[in-house]
């Protein structure tokens, strides 16, 4: 069923420079855009009346202080234009994102695109630290029977364990052993993908049935010849599939990883100090930011499966 | 000491192999795990030893013990605020409305179709950074935890409760209508059971998240106990063991959810093939 949704969008996407607008339309109603589109707009809705509802006793109290009475629509109006709201209105979000994005120069720490970008940094550093070390380790999995025995059941323990709880220790030992800015926020993002990627690698390297396995060896193949031909193509969709499940989690680690380090930079430390200081225009921007960036990460990751998969001749 | 500690790492590194030459049995599948875990403790403890290195970054486990139990009923008390309380009561909320929106999401094709790719999409966001509003929202009690965790839990339960609940066969579902079953007896009866495997995988994605969710709030603001409280303190006064020992209690307390889930799903899932073995 995903896979048919999947199917279904990709085809909106690439249908609509050729066909006709009445084509669209039928796309519209049969595949996934119009559900979609409506559980969107139902969000929406919701986000504006949430915010109606959450504002209105600031907005009540600040009448009441000026002595004025409020109409259901001044009171929409005040609770859709406070200052530092409990939930502020999607058109406030929107407005902080274009003033902190468009309308700041991009080094400018008042920028968001600034500390999007310090984000993004340590999240790619780790999460290419991370799936090197992923793979690398189930190849050794696979290959070698007493890791298998010995490690394999570690790393899915391991899973059961609260990593992120780690994450302000390893900031501050890395710091009293004079690492500091991009690479401690990195490890965290390597530690939080490695085991995704690691775990799907080993379950990608072992899906060769036993007869294509049987056909290597009537074929005299050595192992790294079986490796490389066999077990190494067979594993790649497994890999894409645990690499963008890796890179949404080395974005959260590295998020994470900036709360201890004294909210300097990143998004993670726009949050904070948002936080700190009851901006919490500031902290929903930053949230904004961190899914663009996440669903961007996510696609970039599909984007490079695809061609992949184009140029190995796999129908995609 | 450092020597000792690299003689014992070849000495069961290679009992280790010798033991994978033999066939598998109970007993191997156990030992090899565990002479790992036990060498690595072993090589942490005297490399830290004989490197002498300063406690502020890195104590032995020996030390981590010797605080874990001298400070157990602290470690306690922490324990319940951030698992029992925060992290417990998400869980059982988040999972409960994930479920619950996944069978009404299944039962209009319409919603099902817009609902799963916002889920799939949502469940790569990163939701742990609605911590702070929640924080705001709902102040720095177990409640605000318990928010963040069902955040957290929703949308992986209701992707898996979708995916399962259309697991059931045509041929299965077919027969609950020659039987004149209504939509409710076919729900009970025949497609919860067979997304229970589904479900489960749910429970259990959940219950790591839950933890993570219930201590990383707590780094937003908290009363002044709890895992996340005690972690990030600790970690300001540089009291590495304390650290570590509240790592400890969290990593066995997630360990130990995890693996009640997973029996519960032994259990009621016995039939199928992936725990027939």
């Amino acid at each position: 069923m995903t896979s048919e949704a999947g199917v279904s969008l990709r085809s909106v996407a690439s249908g609509a420079g050729v066909a006709g607008p009445a084509r669209i339309g039928r796309r519209l109603v049969q595949g996934n855009a119009l559900p979609v589109l409506t559980v969107v707009a139902a969000l929406v809705v919701i986000w504006y009346a949430g915010a109606v509802w959450l504002n209105a006793p600031w907005a009540y109290d600040q009448a009441g202080r000026a002595g004025v009475e409020l109409g259901p629509v001044d009171l929409v109006a005040a609770t859709w234009s406070q200052d530092r709201p409990r939930l502020p209105a999607p058109h406030q979000v929107g407005a902080e994102l274009w003033r902190t994005t468009m309308e700041v120069a991009p080094t400018s720490r008042r920028s968001l695109v600034y500390h999007a970008w310090i984000t993004l940094s340590a999240t790619a550093v780790g999460f290419g630290l991370g799936a090197l070390l992923g793979v690398v380790l189930a190849a050794s999995i696979v290959l070698n029977r007493a890791m298998d025995a010995s490690v394999m059941p570690w790393v899915i323990a391991s899973q059961t364990i609260p990593i992120l709880a780690i994450a302000p220790m390893i900031i501050v030992v890395l710091a009293s052993l004079g690492v500091t800015g991009l690479m401690p926020k990195a490890v965290i993002s390597m530690y939080l993908s490695f085991f995704p990627v690691a775990v799907g690698m080993v379950k990608g390297l072992r899906s060769p049935e036993p007869m294509l396995m049987d056909q290597m060896r009537t074929w005299n193949a050595s192992t790294s010849q079986t490796f490389w031909k066999l077990r190494w193509p067979a594993a790649v969709p497994y890999l894409f599939a645990s690499l963008k499940v890796g890179v949404a989690a080395s974005l959260v680690g590295a998020i994470i990883g900036e709360l201890p380090t004294g909210a300097v930079a990143g998004l993670g430390a726009r949050m904070l100090s948002g936080s700190y200081f009851g901006q919490t225009v500031q902290i929903w921007s930053a949230l904004v930011m961190a899914a663009i960036l996440a669903a961007c990460l996510v696609g970039a990751v599909g984007l490079v499966e695809r061609l992949t998969k184009r140029a190995m001749g796999v129908v995609a | 000491m450092v020597a000792g500690a690299l003689a014992f790492w070849a000495a069961a590194w290679w009992t280790n192999v010798q033991l994978s030459r033999r066939p598998r049995t109970r007993v191997t599948a156990l030992l090899m795990p565990a002479l790992f875990g036990i060498t690595l403790l072993v090589l942490w403890e005297m490399l830290v030893r004989g490197l002498n290195v300063s406690p502020v970054i890195l104590p032995p486990p020996s030390a981590i013990v010797a605080r874990l139990a001298s400070s157990w009923p602290v470690l306690w008390g922490d324990l319940v605020q951030t698992f029992f309380k925060g992290a417990l009561a998400g869980y059982a909320i988040g999972c409960g409305a994930g479920v619950l929106t996944g069978i009404v999401a299944d039962r209009y094709p319409f919603l099902r179709r817009g609902l799963l790719p916002v889920g799939n999409f949502a469940a790569a966001l990163p939701i742990i950074g609605m911590a702070p509003i929640m924080v705001m929202w709902f102040g720095f009690g177990w409640e605000s935890k318990a928010a963040v965790v069902v955040l957290l839990c929703f949308f992986p339960m209701l992707v898996n409760t979708v995916e399962g609940l259309a697991a059931a066969e045509r041929s299965q579902r077919d027969l609950m209508r020659t039987y004149a079953a209504s939509y409710w007896q076919t729900l009970v009866k025949l497609r919860l059971p067979a997304a229970a495997p589904f479900i489960f995988n749910g429970l259990k994605i959940c219950t790591t998240l839950a933890l993570i969710g219930a201590i990383v709030a707590e780094f937003f603001g908290s009363p002044t106990y709890g895992l996340g409280f005690r972690i990030s303190t600790e970690v300001g006064r540089l009291a590495l063991d304390m650290v570590w020992a509240g790592i400890a209690v969290a990593a066995l307390a997630g360990s130990s959810f995890y693996g009640l889930v997973a029996l519960l799903e032994r259990a009621a899932t016995f039939w199928h093939p992936s725990q027939r073995g």
